[in-house]
């Protein structure tokens, strides 16, 4: 799916786009200037981020920047690597006079407050903070970076993506630090060309820099395997996880999309699941979580399964264990089923005639 | 020099009284309508819609969710560097401050408002109806005809004709006659209160007319003009157009959306309505849930059922509570196992538990029959019905009411509980 688009802009629980949460959290936190630096398929993500007022960013004081990579004189490459990336945009970090600096994935799904994490950085006179979480004894660890912290949770072990993990706690890929000290790191980085800024800056300099991990107790997940993706949309069936991100401030802004309310018409039934705006039900749905301005025709089930964007469904499906890719249009009397517990992603190409 | 060629003046200032409660705390404009939207929402689309940029909205009684809910106007894409939005409400002047009188008064008091963008042309709109039309196609129907004014019409069946202002035109839909609201029509071509005017012409002739009382446009400004023997034209429009002013036609607008393929779409690609989303959230449904015949709104919870209703957003349905023929608005909590039949649910309002609405039979209404009738339960917003209440039919709740407040937890049909302090 993520061939599709670039993963941040995968869409999450219904209304949101993946991106939204670490853009809603950093408003939140009152940060004003945001850089997104993004390479991948960004064509979904620049649909989205195609305003900052969604997530009020655009203030006099700051802003939402969208970096890609550009060419010049003396470079031409592609984004080589995370810490590279950052490094080729330099020259707006260098022209910014805001002393601390936030780096954070758009690809994953939690609250955080940045401002107790900095204060935290402060307390521990920290020259990194990087924000961990012990993970649950059912997630796979060994697709993280595990961490160890010894008794005054400074990072004694840092591994990425170790065969082995030693470790439950693992770094969510926040971390904070003074924006001078990025400069250098990055400069000396990028002077033996180095490219990675987990491996090549934290885990290198782990012992020259007091690294401090600071551990969030709330739902953090991350959605870059399609396991990952299908539970975290599921997780939203639960009320505790729904209250948590849709009713407790503060909240999570979006793209305002100006779809009608969903409709549901003779026919329809809809059992533990999520329906997003401007969908239209005819059909069975259970156990599943339908995006917005999607079409369900009649005779349909839809059971445990992930219906994205902007589908179109035709009359007498069956859906099971799925996610259907968005814009798809599934015909009238088809079947899909995941089986053996796996997940099967739905991609069709058929044409489809706007009304 | 700022130059835009047609300007819309939106006039959204009046109470809406038959709409009774719904209008106790909020102008009728701002009402809600049709799960997430309000009805100023359908003007406004309409106007950015057709490529007027410039819009200014005349607000007067309880202006103030109408001004929160316009703001700067982003949802309509309103926020002009030149133009957009601009809420204009009555004020002081060195002399002669006055209230807006009348339609077309208000109107006059912001000629300065109008003069600013050197406009061709000003389109006249009414904050109150459900409808889409393209003025952009009547602008062009107006200048091929070379009209000085150019009035909407649509038309009625016959038997109703009495009820509007009626237009008689000739062939060519130049007017010759009008007569507000004939016992004998002579024509089914009723005024849909939108206009178009030459700039000269609307301003010679409210400048002419100042001093008249109450200054109207149905009443002075059109016969003023024809009588001046100025070209007056009928747009004929044929499309969805719904009047919202009473509790009935209000409920029965609403209803119509929830039909298979409802007259009045929400759902097309090319004329999209435009409303301020405050909950972005999807909805929710329950393992035990049952939804038919409904639109919900975003971040709705359903934990209970519901047929045949209009739901807001943010709004709670508890386990076992069956919600039929209802229109419930944004962020009003029902608790569990009530029963709602035929309510009008304004906005967040709290009901508790084994609350039943519109029970019984039906019974005339005691304090305002005209408002209340056809059976329709009204509850005001941010009114509170505590556990185990049961209503009859054509009542009226407004306020927080407690349980000392009913005579044994029961408001019979006909009844009107407003808590004092609350209009």
């Amino acid at each position: 799916m993520s061939q599709k688009r670039a993963i941040c802009a995968m869409p999450i629980a219904g209304s949101y786009r993946s991106i939204d949460f670490t853009l809603s959290n950093m408003a939140n936190s009152h940060i004003q200037k945001v850089a997104v630096v993004t390479q991948y398929n960004a064509r979904s993500l620049n649909e989205h981020l195609s305003s900052s007022k969604w997530w009020d960013f655009g203030r006099k004081q700051g802003g939402l920047y969208v970096f890609t990579p550009v060419m010049t004189a003396d470079n031409s490459n592609w984004y080589r690597g995370t810490a590279d990336a950052i490094y080729q945009n330099l020259s707006f970090l260098k022209s910014n006079h805001e002393p601390y600096v936030v780096i954070a994935s758009g690809d994953c799904v939690y609250k955080i407050d940045f401002g107790k994490v900095l204060e935290y950085h402060i307390e521990k006179k920290a020259d990194i903070t990087v924000v961990c979480r012990d993970m649950e004894s059912d997630i796979n660890v060994e697709r993280y970076g595990t961490i160890r912290l010894d008794e005054e949770n400074r990072i004694a072990e840092f591994e990425e993506k170790p065969l082995r993990a030693k470790s439950r706690t693992i770094s969510c890929g926040i971390y904070i630090l003074r924006r001078r000290l990025l400069i250098e790191l990055l400069e000396k980085c990028a002077e033996e060309e180095r490219y990675d800024f987990v491996g090549d800056i934290l885990i290198r300099y782990r012992d020259l820099n007091r690294i401090y991990g600071y551990k969030m107790q709330d739902y953090w997940r991350n959605i870059a395997s399609v396991e990952d993706y299908f539970r975290t949309n599921m997780d939203f069936l639960k009320p505790e996880v729904r209250n948590y991100f849709f009713k407790q401030y503060p909240d999570i802004y979006s793209k305002v999309d100006d779809l009608a309310p969903a409709k549901y018409n003779p026919g329809a039934s809809v059992r533990n699941s999520l329906i997003s705006s401007g969908c239209i039900v005819n059909g069975i749905v259970e156990n599943s979580v339908v995006f917005k301005n999607s079409y369900i025709g009649n005779n349909c089930v839809i059971k445990n399964s992930i219906i994205l964007n902007n589908v179109y469904i035709g009359d007498n499906t069956y859906i099971e264990n799925c996610i259907v890719e968005s814009r798809d249009t599934i015909r009238a009397n088809s079947c899909y089923v995941g089986e053996n517990g796996q997940i099967r992603i739905v991609v069709e190409h058929n044409e489809r005639y706007a009304m | 020099m700022i130059k835009k060629e047609m300007i819309a003046m939106l006039l959204a200032g009046g109470q809406g009284s038959r709409l009774g409660v719904l209008t106790s705390k909020v102008a009728k404009p701002a009402v809600a309508f049709g799960g997430k939207y309000r009805i100023i929402d359908f003007p406004l689309s309409n106007c950015i819609n057709s490529g007027v940029d410039t819009v200014g909205v005349l607000t007067q009684y309880q202006p103030l969710r109408l001004n929160a809910h316009i703001g700067i106007g982003i949802p309509w894409d309103l926020d002009r560097n030149i133009g957009g939005v601009t809420v204009l409400p009555p004020y002081e002047k060195s002399s002669n401050s006055e209230w807006y009188t009348g339609t077309a008064n208000a109107i006059y008091q912001n000629l300065e408002y109008m003069e600013s963008y050197h406009p061709d042309y000003v389109l006249i709109l009414s904050g109150d109806h459900i409808y889409k039309m393209d003025y952009e196609a009547m602008l062009d129907f107006h200048k091929a005809n070379g009209a000085e004014v150019t009035i909407a019409v649509m038309p009625v069946p016959m038997e109703e004709a009495s009820r509007f202002g009626i237009m008689i035109a000739d062939e060519n839909k130049r007017i010759t006659e009008f007569e507000e609201k004939p016992e004998h029509p002579r024509s089914n071509l009723a005024s849909m209160g939108i206009y178009i005017f030459n700039w000269k012409t609307l301003k010679e002739a409210l400048i002419t007319m100042a001093e008249q009382p109450a200054l109207d446009f149905g009443k002075h400004v059109i016969p003023y003009c024809h009588d001046k023997g100025a070209p007056l034209y009928a747009y004929e429009f044929t499309g969805y157009w719904k009047d919202v002013g009473t509790l009935n036609s209000y409920w029965e607008a609403n209803m119509e959306l929830i039909d298979i393929v409802p007259e009045f779409n929400l759902y097309e690609e090319y004329w999209k309505i435009y409303t301020k989303s405050e909950i972005q959230p999807p909805q929710y449904f329950d393992k035990d849930s049952v939804v038919e015949r409904s639109i919900i709104g975003e971040g709705t919870d359903v934990y209970g059922k519901v047929y045949n209703s209009v739901i807001g957003c943010g709004v709670t349905i508890g386990k076992g509570t069956v919600v039929r023929d209802s229109i419930i608005m944004n962020q009003t909590q029902i608790g569990e196992n009530c029963e709602l039949y035929k309510a009008i649910v304004a906005e967040e309002v709290q009901i508790g538990s084994n609350v039943r609405l519109g029970m019984g039979e039906e019974a005339e209404n005691e304090t305002a029959p005209h408002i209340y009738n056809h059976g329709i339960v009204t509850i005001g917003e941010r009114s509170v019905i505590p556990d185990g209440i049961t209503v009859g039919k054509n009542t009226v709740i407004f306020g927080e009411t407690a349980a000392a407040d009913y005579q044994d937890s029961y408001l019979a049909s006909g009844k009107t509980l407003i808590k004092a302090g609350e209009q």
